[in-house]
């Protein structure tokens, strides 16, 4: 009985090296990246990135770890997006901010309310309360890890320099967080992006496929990120369920104790079987959490990556479409022509660039988006099967318990 | 006249009868009826008495008469049966039997045995059959009568401020003491509380513990009368509804309390005088306060003398078991209130499912994830069906016991307050003898006497005060125990039921899963 129920950790590692295999191609083994170890320190948390490599003229080793923290994945992810030639490829979205806040709220209030418990149902508490942050730590670890294996498996990522510097690097990358300026500054860009891309969205795209592509990706990503929160709140909900059997458990327990009858045996057993059966809440609750929500999640950030991507072939369009113009205007008033052309020809060269790649990159988001949904719209009904019977097993043995005893 | 062919026992009881005078009347029925019954000669005038006495309705005006009737013929003429074989073994039975009960044992059975028109015949059969063996035990007859009732249909009545809502009770029942076998009454809340006022009144002071009756809501009720349509409060309403279903059957199990009169009345009479004291603002609902002050004050400043250990380890006990069930009943309302949050977070999900759904482009995925909300919307109702369960199951159980737990409490403290009147009538007659003492010295004689008397009056209080207090602690273990022993099955049942029903739920979640695999799994 105790089997199916057994500590979260192992599940989750499972299910990173079967995301893993789905969200990046193996097959091409010359770069491996994965987090080998985490630390989590008073509010940041440390990730030991392990790297083996068969390229030995880019990199000094062969294998090698250095300690990052948060601030330099994000440092990453925007060199890689401020960098121009990558503008038709979809970036990998940044993993999370590491966010505790949530876990030792509630470490907090247990600790306060502890006077107002037994021994027992405090320990049961902290227990949950524990697995709890130890499955909200294996999470972020994975997603700092998948953000670093997608970046490792693209033939065109890979070979940033910035990532180089970044696995191989021995000390910190002084990436301070933002000071005041820099995070004013960072606001205003976000706003005339948006601005932008409000413009650019009424652009009317010649090209079908991207057309439909952009009005796809907008709807999707907005619908997607109101299904991740419902989903969250959904899992939420569900497991204060479960944690309140811990207190109605406890409860009975103590019944128990002070019986005198036979409900003596009676509430023990029920006491038992809630517990059990609250173990087996929590899992759904957590199995949902992991499979249906952070899909969501994560295709939420994928496909606002793919918004960003259509965005920069937006504006490589209106570049090109302005240096026409600035041609045009050059030729007839004969001035600069040459500087003209040779804008115009970069920017054309760099659009046509930006939309082939941009083809292959969604085409591809198209088919992990189906493959990763599949695997996990399968895997959770699966476990959603697997909890509910080992929930029926156990009521049934606890009802026959009961009975026979009359 | 009764025939040459009537058997001994009613000869005898004629000399019996002749010193009374309600005894002609009686002999009349059997003449009158002769030609009725259709049972064995030998029977005949019991059957004949016995048919009179069915047709008669009015239970106790018309027969108040044949009550009186010498004790064998009583018996007889309850005994016998429209059915002839049983009649028969009856016939036969009296004359063996010296069944002569005391004529006030009689009025009490009276209301028992007396004829109800329809479907008694078994349990008179058997009742029958139980003469045979030479007892009547009134006790054991009663436990063969079945009684249920229900409370269905809850309606609004009236409007505004002074509107309230009315329920059908209709109750089944064998009771022989009942008007008919099925009864239809229009109560309405006030009523409910105006009974257990009365019952309490009558029983409490003997130990008896009456079910609490389910309590007043000014919030439900405003809502109530302040919504147009009834489903606003429907919630409330459906609670408050089985509450009272509940209240009623619970205080039909007891022996003592069902066959109260009041109790009766309330199942069967058509109008009831309007319960206002019920009230919380009446003149009534103070002294009530006044008095739950005074008995507050009382617990505190009297200390009770406990020479019986089993009282002072029950209280105790109950005390305990009153501190736990609270905190279980707060749980699982903690529970049920987070099992509903799940079933709406899960509606919500699923319409957002559904919307993803129909954007998705790709039309395999697209089909998955409607088909994914759609299993979510099954789940939730699941959601929702447990939490009521979790709710009306478990935590109106714990409720209800919670409250009589407190009449529980309030039964022992009735038995201190008996055994203080006790002993405070012993102190009073202690200074009375002092006091006649007193005077004897002082050669007071004619205040003497007068001393004297006071002695002996107080000397009948003290007496009386012990026998009553001996009979409430007689009482109060038997009520205690009986509570035991329903608390036990009580639990017992609603335990084994609510996990069934978890089972249930699972089960029933498996069934949409394994509905919805072959979708997720045909994803192309």
């Amino acid at each position: 009985m105790m089997d199916g129920i057994d500590d979260s950790p192992d599940l989750l590692a499972e299910d990173n090296i079967k995301s893993r295999s789905d969200t990046v191609d193996l097959t091409d083994t010359s770069l491996l990246v994965d987090i080998s170890d985490a630390l989590s320190e008073r509010d940041k948390v440390k990730f030991t990135v392990h790297t083996k490599t068969t390229l030995l003229q880019r990199f000094k080793q062969a294998e090698f770890s250095v300690v990052r923290q948060h601030e330099e994945f994000i440092w990453l992810h925007d060199r890689y997006v401020e960098n121009s030639e990558y503008a038709g490829i979809i970036i990998p979205p940044a993993p999370p901010k590491p966010d505790f806040e949530a876990s030792r709220e509630k470490l907090q209030r247990l600790g306060d309310g502890e006077g107002t418990m037994t021994r027992e149902e405090f320990a049961k508490m902290k227990q949950e309360l524990e697995a709890e942050y130890l499955a909200t730590f294996k999470k972020t670890v994975a997603m700092h890890e998948v953000f670093l294996q997608r970046l490792a498996a693209h033939p065109l990522l890979k070979t940033d320099v910035n990532f180089e510097v970044f696995l191989e690097f021995d000390s910190d990358l002084s990436v301070r967080g933002k000071n005041k300026k820099e995070k004013i500054g960072g606001f205003f860009k976000t706003i005339t992006k948006t601005a932008d891309e409000a413009l650019l969205a009424q652009q009317k795209d010649v090209d079908e496929f991207f057309e439909s592509e952009k009005q796809f990706l907008v709807e999707y990503h907005n619908k997607i990120k109101d299904a991740t929160a419902k989903a969250d709140k959904m899992t939420r909900a569900h497991k204060c369920v479960a944690d309140t059997y811990i207190q109605i458990s406890s409860s009975l327990v103590q019944l128990a104790t002070i019986e005198n009858t036979e409900l003596d045996k009676i509430f023990t057993k029920v006491a038992e079987a809630l517990e059990k059966a609250r173990k087996l809440e929590g899992r759904v609750a957590t199995d949902e959490d992991l499979k249906l929500s952070d899909t969501l999640r994560y295709y939420m950030r994928d496909s606002a990556a793919g918004k960003d991507l259509l965005y920069r072939r937006s504006r490589s369009l209106a570049d090109y479409e302005n240096a026409n113009k600035a041609l045009e205007k050059a030729r007839t008033k004969n001035k600069d022509v040459q500087q003209a052309e040779k804008v115009q020809q970069q920017c054309c060269e760099k659009f046509d660039k930006i939309s082939d790649t941009a083809k292959k990159e969604l085409s591809e988001f198209k088919t992990r988006r189906i493959a990763y949904f599949k695997k996990n719209l399968v895997e959770v009904t699966e476990l959603e099967l697997k909890h509910a019977t080992a929930q029926i097993q156990l009521l049934k043995n606890c009802i026959a318990a009961l009975k026979k005893d009359s | 006249m009764a025939d040459g062919t009537v058997p001994p026992p009613f000869e005898e009881e004629d000399q019996q009868k002749d010193d009374d005078d309600l005894f002609a009347d009686s002999k009349e029925v059997p003449d009158q009826s002769n030609g009725q019954s259709n049972a064995e000669p030998s029977t005949n005038v019991d059957l004949n008495a016995e048919s009179e006495l069915e047709k008669d309705d009015d239970i106790f005006g018309g027969q108040g008469s044949e009550v009186a009737l010498d004790s064998e013929e009583e018996v007889e003429e309850k005994k016998t049966v429209p059915s002839a074989p049983v009649a028969a073994a009856v016939a036969t039975a009296p004359p063996a039997q010296p069944i002569i009960e005391a004529p006030n044992l009689l009025q009490a059975e009276k209301p028992l045995i007396n004829v109800s028109q329809s479907s008694t015949s078994s349990s008179k059969g058997s009742s029958a059959a139980k003469n045979s063996h030479d007892e009547i035990e009134v006790e054991e007859e009663q436990d063969e009568y079945t009684i249920d009732i229900r409370v269905t249909d809850p309606h609004k009545v009236g409007d505004g401020m002074s509107a309230y809502i009315a329920y059908k009770v209709l109750t089944r029942t064998t009771i022989p003491a009942f008007r008919k076998a099925e009864l239809m009454v229009v109560r309405r809340f006030s009523d409910f509380l105006g009974l257990h006022d009365r019952l309490a009144e009558k029983h409490v002071h003997l130990g008896v513990v009456v079910p609490a009756a389910p309590e007043k809501s000014v919030l439900g009720m405003t809502k109530v009368k302040m919504s147009k349509e009834e489903s606003g409060s429907a919630e409330f309403i459906e609670k408050r509804r089985s509450a009272l279903e509940r209240y009623l059957c619970r205080t039909a199990q007891h022996p003592i309390l069902k066959n109260d009169q009041d109790f009766r009345e309330f199942l069967e009479k058509d109008e009831l005088p309007r319960a206002t004291s019920t009230s919380a603002l009446s003149g009534a609902g103070m002294l009530r306060l006044f008095h739950k002050v005074g008995d507050a004050m009382e617990k505190i400043t009297f200390k009770m003398d406990e020479s019986d250990e089993w009282f002072e380890d029950k209280q105790i006990q109950v005390e305990a078991l009153d501190t736990q069930l609270r905190k279980l009943h707060t749980s699982v309302e903690i529970l049920a209130m987070h099992r509903k949050d799940l079933s709406q977070s899960t509606a919500v999900f699923a319409k957002s499912a559904a919307m993803l759904g129909n954007i998705e482009e790709h039309t395999g995925l697209s089909r998955a994830l409607s088909q994914l909300a759609e299993t979510e919307e099954k789940i939730e109702q699941l959601h929702k069906d447990q939490s009521d369960q979790d709710f009306f199951t478990m935590a109106e159980l714990i409720k209800e016991y919670i409250s009589l737990i407190a009449s529980v409490k309030g039964v022992f403290h009735e038995r201190v307050k008996s055994y203080k009147t006790w002993k405070e009538a012993e102190i009073t007659l202690a200074k009375k003898r002092e006091n006649k003492t007193k005077l004897e010295l002082q050669h007071k004689t004619d205040k003497i006497q007068q001393a004297q008397q006071e002695i002996a009056e107080w000397a009948g209080k003290v007496e009386t005060g012990q026998s009553d207090f001996n009979k409430i602690s007689e009482n109060v273990r038997k009520e205690v125990a009986r509570f035991e022993k329903h608390r036990v099955v009580d639990f017992k049942n609603h335990v084994i039921q609510y996990l069934e029903a978890l089972m249930d739920n699972q089960q029933k979640l498996i069934k949409y899963w394994e509905a919805f695999l072959p979708e997720a799994k045909a994803i192309v």
